[in-house]
């Protein structure tokens, strides 16, 4: 067996996989957003953008804290600076990089929109009242970045030809990213028969119907579901982007670990 | 043209502090004053996000990386609320970014410098941030209520920044070698360009006199330039940062702190379009306005199309 296919065993090693899991997802996405800052292609974007990456990351951060709270580890840091990419555990969906301002906007939709239904369900399954009271916190500010990306959704699809025709494009190449998303692997299935997470597949079909309204709407084509699909992110077994991005994050942490950062 | 009479009864308002708003009556040169003012200031706001930004990804604390960002997110905002003051004088928001990106209007200088090592974004909270809020504390107080409102709220918010940056640039000063090496070497550097902020020395400053009459402003460049470097040095040596400046010496008789010579020959060279940065910030800028095209009609066409649907 290797290293990547470790099943946590304890509840705590459970319960801070999840943690993880979350927090990483939402870390490298903010790290992408955060890329747009003083680049975007209008000043309420500039702001909106910014907006959503600090949220982001702020979620991530409080994750971490938790899980190092549980897993013994110094704090939030540890685990967004000292780990390489086999042993981040985001979907690739995230670590992609940020294209055109479709690409951000479709990621950003299809990410949003699985959240929103994911701390939904979270937040009436979770047990642990701190998890669960950081999960409600964070949902508030999801709901804004789904409304955001839908918004601009449906600008994008309805406005012009070239819009149209970039989204569209954006859309069609994230698709085979999005199947990450709704796998269910022996940890997700053993932290939702202990309450710390939740199986997603209940509510698949109202995310795909979530979906397939919103894009029509927009006046595009959802692409076929039932394509070639990546995995493995989860397990570490990332795209080639993930190093170049950590790279970047992690330098000046990494040159100077004895220093003072915070 | 403006009438004598109305020259005389705006003067009257100004010298009675009353504040000018909008809708009343104010001279053709006081109106085009303040767009070059305010639009500057905008400008400032918006190309300052690209220093700033340059350390985002690579911030070295998930802490440090949220206050950066938070504090480039907030100068998104000045800029938004900058434009929209400078609107109510009659002029495009439009207008006024293509006038810097392809034309001749002017941003602030200390953003053609570059941020080198994380340390720069420290002594951008701590100075840069330091010495616009000296300019817009007076600026709070201009008679042209949009602006001064939009540099009241902005000063809360620089000063938080500030307090930031001088916190982290302590730490780093009483930090690790490298941390100590970098602190200081960012001063060297951001110093002489910060007390260039200020402008050109009162004698040089031809705007000075006319906005001061005005109310725009209430003090000359040296004289918010001396309270900076005032300021400055007791902050300096309480985190034990050494200003750059041999000639920096206490006045007894002025009671304040007598510095260098200024650089003005590289400032006038900056501000002209020969800087390290200049030609980088100016492209990026263009760039993202360039880039940002479609998305923008986009925006303009969709919203066409549903007031067609919502008028039917």
């Amino acid at each position: 067996m290797s290293t990547f296919d470790t099943i946590p065993q304890t509840k705590k090693e459970i319960f801070t996989e999840i943690l993880l899991r979350l927090a990483d997802d939402r870390l490298i996405l903010g790290h992408r957003l955060s890329e747009w800052a003083g680049h975007g292609p209008e000043l309420e974007e500039d702001l909106a953008l910014a907006n959503i990456a600090l949220d982001m990351i702020g979620h991530s951060s409080a994750l971490y804290e938790y899980a190092a709270k549980l897993d013994n580890k110094p704090d939030e840091d540890h685990y967004a600076y000292f780990r390489d990419d086999i042993d981040f555990k985001n979907i690739a969906l995230v670590e992609l990089p940020k294209g055109d301002f479709a690409f951000t906007i479709a990621r950003q939709f299809l990410f949003s929109s699985f959240s929103y239904f994911l701390y939904k369900d979270l937040t009436d399954t979770i047990d642990d009242e701190e998890f669960n009271g950081m999960l409600q916190k964070h949902f508030k500010e999801i709901k804004y970045h789904l409304r955001h990306s839908r918004e601009w959704v449906l600008r994008l699809g309805d406005g012009t030809e070239e819009s149209r025709r970039r989204i569209q494009h954006a859309f069609d190449e994230l698709w085979m990213y999005t199947g990450e998303m709704f796998e269910m692997d022996k940890t997700f299935e053993l932290a939702t028969e202990n309450r710390f997470y939740t199986d997603v597949l209940k509510w698949q079909i109202d995310w795909k119907e979530f979906i397939n309204t919103t894009l029509e709407e927009a006046t595009l084509i959802v692409p076929d579901y039932d394509q070639y699909m990546f995995t493995g992110a989860r397990a570490g077994r990332h795209t080639e982007y993930l190093g170049f991005l950590l790279s970047q994050m992690q330098f000046l942490r990494r040159s100077y670990p004895d220093a003072e950062w915070k | 043209m403006d009438t004598q009479k109305q020259l005389d009864d705006f003067q009257k308002r100004i010298d009675n502090g009353e504040t000018i708003e909008p809708k009343d009556w104010m001279p053709e040169r006081y109106r085009k004053q303040l767009v070059r003012m305010m639009s500057q200031h905008a400008h400032s706001e918006i190309v300052g996000m690209l220093p700033e930004g340059n350390w985002i990804t690579r911030a070295p604390s998930l802490k440090r990386k949220m206050v950066l960002l938070a504090k480039v997110q907030d100068e998104a905002g000045h800029g938004l609320y900058l434009y929209s003051g400078t609107e109510t004088l009659g002029v495009r928001r439009k207008e006024l970014i293509e006038d810097y990106i392809y034309g001749n209007a002017k941003y602030s200088s200390i953003f053609n410098y570059p941020t080198l090592t994380y340390a720069d974004i420290c002594v951008i909270g701590w100075l840069v941030d330091g010495a616009a809020i000296v300019n817009q504390t007076m600026l709070a107080k201009s008679s042209y209520g949009p602006y001064a409102r939009a540099n009241l709220r902005i000063c809360k918010e620089e000063s938080f920044h500030k307090k930031q940056g001088y916190e982290m640039l302590a730490k780093m000063a009483s930090g690790t070698p490298d941390q100590k090496k970098m602190a200081q070497d960012a001063v060297n550097r951001w110093w002489w360009p910060t007390l260039m902020m200020f402008g050109p020395n009162d004698s040089d400053s031809p705007n000075s006199a006319e906005l001061i009459k005005w109310g725009v402003k209430t003090k000359t460049n040296d004289e918010l330039r001396q309270h900076f470097v005032d300021r400055s040095v007791m902050e300096a040596e309480a985190i034990g940062i050494t200003l750059p400046d041999p000639d920096l010496t206490y006045n007894e008789e002025t009671g304040h702190w007598d510095f260098g010579d200024i650089p003005w020959d590289e400032f006038w060279s900056v501000v002209k379009g020969d800087g390290p940065m200049n030609r980088e910030r100016i492209k990026a800028r263009r760039k993202a306005y360039e880039e940002g095209e479609w998305v923008r009609k986009a925006a303009k066409e969709y919203a066409h199309k549903k007031s067609l649907e919502k008028a039917s």
